[in-house]
């Protein structure tokens, strides 16, 4: 969790690797959220509105205790409110934190077409660099968890950056210190999925949640935030947590075939026409007979 | 001397010229790190994604005027198809070998819808990338790759218009400037159209 951790690992649109990958001892932190005590009070809420100075904004209300229906370009943190009915008829509150998951493999990040404007830091880190955005919204259509939120102002884009400047400065980010449950912890990624593996194990042995587990889901690499659910086998019912959330495959076709294909027709297209006129040159305008008599 | 396009058909030519070849220069830039360098030349990439779609939709206009203008001359006959049969000749510079055709040939209505049918794949999912965030999830990536895709097929299409257009057919990069061409280069290119405007 020290700086050393904030160098850069992969970076958005940029020609060639990220200048010292692989070069330190891999950290990773991550975010621990478990939602089987989170009590949905948003102070998590509050504190990522103060500690990123963001103004605070209009809320929704939709019959529910949930602020607004997702999250926002100046709203980063937003706690899922779901009412789930169990099998056996009895009600539950499903409260879930909802922000930017920090995927060690970021659609975002893939998707981007800016130089920089995306990068991923050694300890896991995925952060937006507005100086550089463009405002393409390409993350959008990256991102299997609908967090990159655009500002028609600015047209940049923002997320949760997981309090970046705190954890440089060894701090925690600041949801994880507002938290008054201690549902939310901070720390390395070796640490907190021991933590989170535990606490579901706890759950299944003595707290009558026989499915509950840890989201922390392969088809993204892993997160650096990961939850602990009562019932991992249905993450839907936590306010549309996908169950295989995976970079999309447009994406991937888009980024990875169709990018070879396009420059090899490309390049194919200019090399055959020099050929061509090489070979057979231009048209001759041909003189009728009348006309060479 | 023969007049082949009017100063309205030429005007749009290059009006659709200019904003195809805008929107694929910023649209290159978006499409590889590589050539992300063409967006700081056209004045930096937020400005070329902003103007992007914008001069997209002006491009799209002209080809909307150039389909309702050129359809008749643009629809695929019997002439087409025996040209098309002998358009090895027409590669190897061999015209003389090749049927009379009228005012276009079958290359360049292919290649006029081509960019009619991409640009309107381009347009629909231009939109959806335009505004993500009205567009359903699952769809939002596959109005990129369309997007791409489209694009790519107009560049080969532009490629050997261009090349055509300049570098092969002599008279034919004058007659969309000036829009004139000789009776010859007429009788030679285009000899049924000849006919129908000579009335000879």
């Amino acid at each position: 969790m020290s700086r050393a951790t904030l160098r850069v690992q992969a970076i958005s649109g940029h020609a060639g690797s990220a200048p010292g990958t692989g070069t330190q001892r891999g950290e990773r932190v991550a975010k621990l959220i478990d939602t089987t005590t989170c009590i949905g009070c948003k102070a998590c809420e509050v504190a990522c509105l103060e500690w990123n100075d963001l103004p605070f904004r209009e809320t929704v209300f939709d019959n529910t205790y949930q602020t607004m229906p997702e999250t926002a370009w100046n709203y980063w943190n937003l706690i899922q409110f779901r009412e789930h009915t169990n099998e056996d008829g009895t009600l539950q509150w499903l409260m879930r934190k909802d922000q930017c998951m920090h995927c060690a493999e970021p659609g975002c990040l893939i998707a981007c077409p800016a130089d920089g404007a995306i990068v991923q830091y050694q300890n896991g880190i995925v952060d937006f660099q507005q100086e550089y955005c463009i405002g393409c919204q390409y993350c959008v259509a990256g991102c299997p968890f609908n967090i990159p939120k655009f500002n028609p102002a600015t047209k940049k884009m923002f997320k949760c950056t997981l309090c970046t400047d705190r954890v440089s400065q060894g701090l925690e980010p600041a949801c994880i210190k507002a938290c008054p449950t201690g549902c939310l912890h901070f720390g390395s990624k070796e640490d907190m999925s021991a933590m989170a593996q535990a606490r579901a194990a706890q759950l299944r042995e003595h707290g009558g949640h026989k499915n509950a587990g840890v989201y922390d889901p392969e088809g993204v690499g892993g997160t650096s935030v990961i939850y602990v659910l009562h019932d991992a086998t249905n993450p839907e019912a936590y306010g549309g947590l996908p169950k295989n959330p995976r970079v999309p495959l447009s994406v991937k076709l888009w980024k990875g075939p169709l990018k070879w294909l396009g420059n090899l027709a490309m390049i194919g297209g200019l090399i055959g026409v020099t050929m061509h006129y090489l070979r057979f040159g231009p048209k001759h305008v041909q003189a009728e007979p009348e006309e060479r008599e | 001397m023969i007049l082949r396009y009017t100063l309205v058909e030429r005007a749009i030519h290059w009006l659709a010229a200019l904003t195809y070849m805008y929107v694929l220069a910023t649209g290159l830039a978006f499409y590889s790190p590589h050539l992300y360098w063409v967006a700081a030349i056209l004045g930096g990439a937020p400005t070329s994604r902003f103007w992007h779609p914008w001069v997209a939709l002006v491009f799209a206009a002209t080809l909307a005027w150039m389909l309702r203008a050129w359809v008749a001359d643009m629809r695929i006959t019997a002439a087409d198809h025996a040209w098309g049969g002998a358009m090895r000749h027409y590669v190897r510079n061999e015209d003389g070998n090749l049927p009379p055709i009228d005012r276009f040939n079958l290359g360049q209505k292919y290649f006029f819808w081509v960019m009619v049918f991409a640009g309107l794949v381009l347009v629909v999912t231009g939109a959806a990338m335009w505004f993500p965030d009205r567009t359903p999830r699952a769809m939002r990536g596959a109005a990129i790759l369309l997007h791409v895709a489209a694009a790519l097929v107009t560049v080969g299409a532009f490629i050997i218009h261009v090349y055509m257009g300049t570098a092969v057919v002599r008279g034919g990069f004058s007659s969309i400037i000036r829009g004139e061409v000789s009776p010859a280069w007429a009788k030679t290119h285009h000899r049924l159209w000849y006919h129908r405007v000579t009335g000879k």
